[in-house]
Parts: structure tokens; C-alpha cells; sequence
């Protein structure tokens, strides 16, 4: 069978970088994916859950005899029939687990879970929960951070005095002997607001108790592994007596990965009733009792030289954490790192004070902190090169951080484009010439981790674990842990492992979405998938194909200086391509002379003396055009362009989606969304009067991939999605700057704050420094 | 409640059934029928992802009574294609990666099949102003601008029947 045939041989990878159609791409568009959301099991019940109507209460006593009486209903539970335990994702550090999901003794903030009610359909579970009768004692409340920490606030825990959750610190070089040597010195107050994830598929979970003890939970996640594990501290299970299942999940953003109320309701009701009960959030409890972005109150105080060089920076920054840890604490870690992001500063001070807040808890949200550290930074630093005469440009690329850069403490940057973004940028904003009156560019400059390399969740597993198997008709048996939300890691996934096998990707069967049959991976957040899960899925695939190579090898007795490779299903000598095999005869034969064992091998990568955050980082710079209305402040995106280091790309149309979707939620953060509250209270609950971007609203999007190799990454990729969040508020405040000559210091940047602060500058003698 | 009876036509098949008269069109399309392509992301007709077609002219199935709809010809997301023959859309999606988490997918299909119905030669802004309802967290819509233009461009053949 060994033969000759004519390779085109010449391109470097056969799949990689090549646009590719999303391997789950037939099922989304003809409405075959099945989302959680569509699971129906049979003699399914359906979940109601009642929420509380105060932002801070003692629950002292609660009635479902009523709501239990009435007919189609199941029955009812409370945080008595848990086990009370208080939850997190904080399993290294216990003091941080402080939700319960079902209250059993108070509540702290408006919508938290009380009870929740099974029944035959979602119509009577609804109208049950108006029979629960919950007696509460109302309890005094507070819902602004500076607030919080005032000696005789009230307090949410009572362990966390002046409701301080967690503080952080991170420090390096001489701080104050740096501002000695500033020659200009800045200070500045920022206000950050929050910001709903909006997943079109609300948070939603079916659990099913059978009576062997074994729990199965369709869930729309990011994280099956952390749900399964949660799931089973929660409810006293074995974890692997749990299965948490679902391929498709409707967006994530930051706020699938921990577990929510849907799921722990459901399941607690299941385990009582041992039916399957499904919950499904409405679209106003996803916005009033899920988790959300992190608001920040940010102090920054920066001193540079003359010529621009940075010397010295100082933040301090107060989150609303609202009434849980959630994911915050990273997120405060994050804002801390990212506020020195994507520049070289020899002395840095960060400290940051997470506080409680009778509020629905803030979490992760794409970008993790990083997008109000970088408006904060970028604002300031555009305020700054204005005020000594520097171009942008000049200011950022002077100070910007390069390959071999050390963060003293904290990181190693291995690959960093950084330059060429400035200079592609830089071209851009050129080639526009003279712009029209009250018309203004912004640019932001920024960097993103590929991974976390955290692991207070404590699991004893490797980061990330494939299985690769190689079948008899060549058809390869790719198993993988992580999730895809739509972020499109099971395309860039499959796509690393049919370049590094030699094969396409419709050779590939991708099996994920199930605790049951794939290896453990911790999930699609910190924008681990490519990097983390991809090595591991490389790691795999080179052991198979190991294996392979050897059988070929033998079979057709090159001389042993020459090595073997496969590319496109042809297994060939290197230095002549056209001298080799076809794959599939070759695996057949193997597996026959293997006595009948397959192909199979398993990758795991877990990241080792990489520093503190993250083996590797993505950077780039943004600029957006606008237009300014004067006389009414509304702002209008016109033209945007980024550019992009992300390594080496895998799966370009990934990536250019990824951006596109990353702008538009990054611009609503800067300009339209925000969750306005009263007494706790959200007051713009539904897609009416919460604003996101709509079609006619979006810029057009220029994307400019600026390649480099990262050491780390599988082929040379990093993080392509979570990072391009970082930029655009910032640089869309910017452009305002550059439009009006009005810098605005608080999110959401709306027509009400830009037209106050553009007739606060026409007025005579004010703001005129002397 | 009493139910009452319903006859409608969905992807060229007809059904009779026995519904509540409160059921909203989305509700007997998914719980009577099984046909979960149409997802649900509001309840309040804000986000368009529960659009079908009535009689070829798009709706919010979560807006609309299914009686209402008795009678009528009824297109969801499972009809558009012809068997395993995608349509020029859905393969224009597929080419310019206009999805993502793919949630919203169905309705924006179904909102660009009756816009290019009745514009068959819009302009990008047209598009914008025609899929403006609909709600994508995901793709930044831009790329689902490109899908549709491509097709009204005549990238994209009706599958070739004769």
C-alpha cells in the first residue's frame, strides 16, 4: 500500500489559521442544538423560585402549607431541607464560602432565593409561590461601598467588620521615592458601573434524583467540572454520583460558572421528590438576582516625567461586592494586576478593598475586573499626554511592555506585539486625515491573561485533560472537559487537534458537555480554552500520532535519519512528501498488529513556574471613532479598528467574531449599559430599559492580527476573546475627549454626563488652572 | 380552562390540537409540537429570538396567542431548510460565522428570510434597520450583516431544483 502521490506540501500548518465552519455550526442554524432550555424528561416537574422582597432581612418564619395544599403542586422547599452549606468557589479558603442559595436565616439582598416550589407545569409553580408565606424581619441596609466601611454600618456578616470581604494588595519597585522623582504628578477619581452578562439563554438547569443515589444535572454552564463538584459539597453526594450534562450553553460571559439558583433548587427538589424538575430563570430574575459586573470606585495617582516616561503609579480602588464573594475576589486581584497593564511601570502600589453591599453579588464578567482598570488607566493617561504636549502614541509606546518583560512578582511576558498594535493603530488614525468638527478618535491600549493560573478551587485534577482515540476508519475520538458557549473553543479545539494528528477536521468527533464520558477540565473562564485545554488537547494528539508514526515507521523502513509527519490523512517522509501512506490504511494495519487495542492516549496541562497570574498574555490597542452631538451629547460609534496580538491565530473567523462581540458588549459597558438601583432595588430589569447595543448601533470593525509566537501556547496561540473586552470604554471615553475636549471619569459615558461636563467647560472662568 | 381546538400548518405539515386559549404561539410550538429550534429570551417580545413566520410575514411567537394563528401557515426554524438542503442563509451563516452561542440563531434566520422576502435588494443600512429588533449578545452583529448581504448579493442559489 506504501505509494506516491503529488502534496502540496508547502504551507506550514494544513489547518490552522484557515477559516473553518464551526464544528457545531449545522446544528445551531437548524435549530438542532438542544439547550437545556429545551430538555424535556419524562414525568418532569417544573421549578418556581421565591425570592426575597428586602435588601437585608431576618427570615424568622416560613409557611408553605398553603402554596403545598394547592393541587398540581408537588411540593415546596426551603433552606431547612439543605444541608446549609455555605458555598463558593473558594474551596482552599472556607472563610470565603458564604452563600447558602437557599437562605435559611437571613437575606442580604433583593432576590436572593427563600424557596422554591416544584409543579406539574410553570404556570401553577408560579402561582404557588404567592401562597408561601415568609415572616421577615426587616433589618437595616446599605448599598454604596464608602458607605459600607463607615464604623456603625450595618453589617452583612457578622465575621466581616465594616463589611470589609477581602483586600488585596500588590506592590513593587519604591513607590513614594518615585513620585520624588515624577515631575508631574496626576490624581484622579473613577467611577466604574456594573454591567448584566444578558446570556440569550437564561441561567436554567433540569435535575433528575434517581432512587440509586445517582443525580444527573442538564445545565446551561461553562464549567461542568465546577458544578459537579459544587453539587456534590451542597447536597452530601459523592461526585462522581453526579452527571452534569449539556453540550450547547446560550452564552456565559463570567456568569455560568458558579452555581446558581437553578441548579441548586432544582436539584435539592429532585432529590426530595425523586422526579426531574426543571428551572428556568425569567428574563427579570437573570437581571435582578444572577451575578453581575463589578462596579469600582477607583483613586489613581501618577507620576511620570517630563517627557512622558512613567514612573510611578498608586491605586486604590473600593468594589461593591454585594452580598456574597462570588468570583469578586479575583476580580479585585485582576483589576489590581491589569490596572499596571500593558506598560512598564518601575514602581506600582495597588490596594484594593472589596466590600458587602445589600446588593445582588458581582462576579466575574468577561475581562474579569480588567475593563474598569484599563478605562481608569487609559482615560488617565490620555489626560496626561494632553496636559505635557505627547502624542498617544508616543506616550503608550514609550512605556509599553515587550517580550522578556518581568511584572516584578507577578509575571513573565514571553510574547508581546504591543509595538506593531501602536504602529498598525497609528496608521490607522493617520490615514482618517482631518476630522469633521466634534468628531474625535480614542485609542486604548491593553493586555489580557490566557489562563489563570489560580487554583483556590482545589481540585486535585490536572488543569486541563484530553483523550484522543484513532478508530479503525481513520475517524478520530476527541474527548475534551471544557465548555463552549459560544465562544467557539470546540471548533479551536478540534482544529489543534486535526493539525497536530496530520488529519481534517471532519475527521474529528468531538464528545464534550458530559461529567461522565470527557476528562476534567475547570471551564471556559479566564480565557483558558485555547491555551490550556488546546495544550492538552496537542499533548494528546502528538501521543497518538507518536504511536502511529512508529507503526509506519516500521513499515516503510526509511532510513533513520529522516523523519516522519502526517499532514491532510497522508503520512509521509518530511524530506520527500511525496514517499508515504495513506492514514487510514496505516491505522487499520496498526490496530490489527496492536492485537486490536486502539490508538488512544490522553494530554493533560497544568501551568508550573509561570508566575502568579497567567502563562501567557494577549495584547493590543484600540481605536474607535465618534461623532459628538453638542447640543444633545448623544454619541454615535462610526468607524473602529484593533489590533490584536493573540499569538498565533488558530481559527480566524473565531477570532474576528470574538472581537466584533467583544466590541459591542465593551461599548454598551462604556456607553448605554448600566443596572441603576434604588434601596437595592434594580430598576431596569427587562431588554426595554436595559440598553444593549443593536444592530444599527455597532461601528464597523476593523480587525488588524498582529502574529507573534507565545512559547507556551499550542502552536504558538493565546487568548483571543476575553481581553478585547479590556479597551473599548476606555477608548471610547477617549474619543469623546478627542471629539469635545470633555474627559468623563464615570461609566456609563451617557448624553446627560457628557453635555453637563461640555457646558461646565464653556463657562467663563472655570476649571482655568491658574 | 377549557381547551379549545387549533389547526394550524407548520413547515408544510398540519396539526390539530387541543390547547388552553392562553397559549402563546412559542408555548404550543415547543411543548405541543417538540419543535425547540424557536427559543424563548424575554417573554416580553424585547429580543426577537422566538420569531417565526405566520403566513410568511415574521413574528414574535411570544407576542401572539396561538390562536390567533389558527389557520395559518406556520414557518420555525426546523422548515427552513429543504431535508438535508440548507437554505441560502443558513449556509451564508455558516460561511461568515454569524453565530455564536447560537441561542438567538433561529429568530434572526427566520427576522432576514421574510426582510429579504420583501427587500430583495437592500442596502447594508436596510439590514441594520430590518434586523434591529433582534437581539445578539454574542457576535457583535456585524458578522450577521455580512450573511445577509452575501445572500442579497446572490452569493448564495436557492438549492437547485430544477
Amino acid at each position: 500500500m506504501a505509494g506516491m502521490r503529488r502534496q502540496p506540501m508547502s504551507k506550514k500548518y494544513h489547518v490552522i489559521n484557515t477559516p473553518v465552519h464551526n464544528v457545531d455550526g449545522i446544528a445551531k442554524v437548524t435549530g438542532r442544538a438542544e439547550y437545556t432550555f429545551d430538555v424535556v424528561l419524562p414525568h418532569m416537574l417544573y421549578g418556581k423560585i421565591l425570592r426575597s422582597p428586602y435588601p437585608h432581612a431576618r427570615i424568622l418564619n416560613i409557611d408553605t402549607s398553603k402554596a403545598e395544599s394547592l393541587s398540581g403542586v408537588r411540593g415546596v422547599v426551603t433552606g431547612k431541607d439543605t444541608l446549609g452549606v455555605k458555598q463558593g468557589i473558594w474551596r482552599r479558603y472556607k472563610e470565603l464560602c458564604d452563600e447558602e442559595i437557599l437562605a435559611r436565616e437571613k437575606v442580604r439582598y433583593i432576590g436572593e432565593p427563600v424557596a422554591a416550589v416544584a409543579a406539574v407545569d410553570e404556570d401553577t409553580a408560579e402561582e404557588a409561590l404567592d401562597y408561601i408565606e415568609v415572616e421577615y424581619e426587616s433589618l437595616p441596609a446599605v448599598f454604596v461601598p464608602l458607605d459600607a466601611i463607615k464604623e456603625g454600618a450595618p453589617l452583612l456578616h457578622e465575621q466581616a467588620e465594616r463589611n470589609i470581604n477581602v483586600t488585596r494588595h500588590i506592590e513593587w519597585g519604591d513607590v513614594d521615592e518615585g513620585f520624588k522623582q515624577s515631575d508631574f504628578i496626576r490624581e484622579d477619581w473613577f467611577r466604574c458601573s456594573s454591567q448584566a452578562h444578558v446570556c440569550m439563554e437564561t441561567h436554567c438547569a433540569v435535575a433528575s434524583y434517581t432512587p440509586d443515589g445517582k443525580l444527573t444535572v442538564y445545565t446551561s454552564s461553562q464549567s461542568h467540572y465546577y458544578i459537579k463538584v459544587l453539587l456534590a459539597d451542597v447536597l452530601g453526594l459523592r461526585e462522581n454520583d453526579i452527571r452534569v450534562i449539556s453540550r450547547y450553553t446560550g452564552g456565559g460571559f463570567g456568569s455560568k460558572f458558579e452555581l446558581d439558583s437553578a441548579q441548586f433548587c432544582s436539584s435539592v427538589l429532585s432529590m426530595k421528590f425523586c422526579k426531574p424538575v426543571k428551572i428556568v430563570l425569567t428574563r427579570e430574575e437573570e437581571f435582578m438576582a444572577t451575578k453581575r459586573r463589578t462596579p469600582m470606585f477607583y483613586y489613581l495617582r501618577t507620576g511620570v516625567k517630563k517627557d512622558g516616561q512613567f514612573v510611578a503609579k498608586e491605586s486604590r480602588v473600593f468594589t461593591e461586592g454585594g452580598a456574597y464573594t462570588a468570583m469578586g475576589a479575583t476580580a479585585l486581584y485582576l483589576t489590581g494586576f491589569f490596572q499596571a497593564f500593558p506598560y512598564d511601570w518601575p514602581n506600582y502600589r495597588f490596594d484594593g478593598y472589596r466590600v458587602y453591599t445589600n446588593t445582588p453579588p458581582t462576579s466575574a464578567m468577561r475581562g474579569f475586573g480588567a475593563p474598569q482598570a484599563t478605562f481608569c488607566a487609559e482615560t488617565q493617561i490620555d489626560i496626561i499626554a494632553k496636559e505635557l504636549g505627547i502624542d498617544r502614541i508616543d506616550i503608550r509606546r514609550k512605556n509599553g511592555m515587550y517580550a522578556g518583560y518581568e511584572v516584578p512578582g507577578q509575571a513573565w511576558i514571553q510574547s508581546c506585539g504591543l509595538d506593531e498594535c501602536l504602529d498598525k493603530v497609528d496608521e490607522w488614525i493617520k490615514g482618517k486625515g482631518d476630522l469633521p468638527a466634534n468628531n474625535g478618535i480614542g485609542i486604548a491600549a491593553y493586555g489580557f491573561m490566557s489562563g489563570g493560573i489560580f487554583n483556590w478551587f482545589d481540585t486535585p485534577y490536572a488543569f486541563s485533560s484530553a483523550v484522543v482515540q484513532v478508530n479503525i476508519d481513520g475517524k478520530v475520538d476527541l474527548f475534551i472537559g471544557s465548555q463552549d458557549m459560544g465562544q467557539g473553543s470546540n471548533t479551536t479545539l478540534t482544529m489543534i487537534c486535526a493539525e497536530e494528528l496530520g488529519v481534517n477536521v471532519q475527521d474529528i468527533r468531538l464528545h464534550m458537555g458530559d461529567t461522565d464520558k470527557c476528562p476534567v477540565d475547570l471551564g471556559a473562564w479566564g480565557s483558558r480554552e485555547t491555551l490550556m485545554q488546546g495544550n492538552a488537547v496537542k499533548m494528546a494528539a502528538a501521543e497518538v500520532k507518536k504511536q502511529i508514526l512508529e507503526f509506519a515507521a516500521a513499515k516503510m523502513s526509511p532510513n533513520i535519519v529522516y523523519d516522519l509527519d502526517i499532514k491532510d490523512g497522508w503520512i509521509h517522509l518530511i524530506a520527500r512528501p511525496e514517499r508515504g501512506l495513506a492514514f487510514n490504511d496505516v491505522v487499520k494495519e496498526a490496530i490489527r498488529g496492536r492485537d486490536g487495542q486502539p490508538l488512544v492516549a490522553r494530554g493533560h496541562y497544568t501551568p508550573h513556574r509561570k508566575g502568579m497570574i497567567s502563562p501567557a498574555y494577549s495584547f493590543g490597542v484600540q481605536a474607535i471613532e465618534v461623532d459628538v452631538d453638542p447640543e444633545t451629547g448623544k454619541i454615535t460609534l462610526k468607524d473602529c479598528v484593533t489590533a490584536h496580538d493573540c499569538g498565533q491565530v488558530i481559527n480566524p473567523l473565531g477570532v474576528q467574531g470574538q472581537l466584533e462581540g467583544a466590541i459591542a458588549m465593551a461599548a454598551g459597558y462604556g456607553f448605554t449599559e448600566d443596572l441603576p438601583m434604588d434601596e437595592g432595588k434594580i430598576l431596569n430589569p427587562n431588554l426595554v430599559d436595559y440598553k444593549l447595543l443593536r444592530t444599527t448601533e455597532m461601528p464597523e470593525t476593523t480587525v488588524v492580527e498582529v502574529e507573534t509566537y507565545e512559547p507556551e501556547g499550542p502552536f504558538g496561540a493565546k487568548e483571543a476573546g476575553e481581553g478585547l473586552t479590556n479597551p473599548t470604554a476606555g477608548a471610547l471615553g477617549n474619543a469623546v475627549f478627542d471629539a469635545v475636549g470633555v474627559s468623563i471619569n464615570e461609566l456609563p459615558i451617557t448624553p446627560e454626563k457628557v453635555l453637563e461636563a461640555i457646558r461646565e467647560k464653556d463657562k467663563p472662568e472655570t476649571n482655568k488652572e491658574d | 380552562m377549557d381547551k379549545i381546538k387549533l389547526c394550524i400548518t407548520v413547515n408544510g405539515e398540519d396539526h390539530e390540537c387541543y390547547i388552553k386559549p392562553k397559549k402563546l404561539l412559542v408555548e404550543v410550538l415547543r411543548d405541543e409540537l417538540g419543535l425547540m429550534g424557536t427559543k424563548r429570551g424575554c417573554n416580553t417580545g424585547s429580543c426577537h429570538a422566538c420569531t417565526v413566520l405566520i403566513n410568511s410575514v415574521s413574528v414574535k411567537s411570544c407576542s401572539v396567542l396561538a390562536v390567533q394563528a389558527d389557520g395559518c401557515e406556520i414557518t420555525t426554524i426546523e422548515g427552513l431548510a429543504d431535508a438535508a438542503e440548507l437554505s441560502p442563509l443558513q449556509r451564508s451563516f455558516l460561511d461568515y460565522g454569524a453565530f455564536q452561542c447560537g441561542f438567538c440563531t433561529s429568530g434572526m434566520l427566520l427576522t432576514a428570510t421574510s426582510f429579504l422576502a420583501e427587500n430583495p435588494e437592500p442596502t447594508e443600512h436596510d439590514i441594520r434597520e430590518g434586523l434591529h429588533g433582534n437581539i445578539c449578545r454574542c457576535t457583535g452583529y456585524n458578522s450577521i450583516i455580512r450573511a445577509v448581504k452575501a445572500v442579497a448579493d446572490g452569493g448564495y442559489e436557492e438549492a437547485a431544483d430544477e
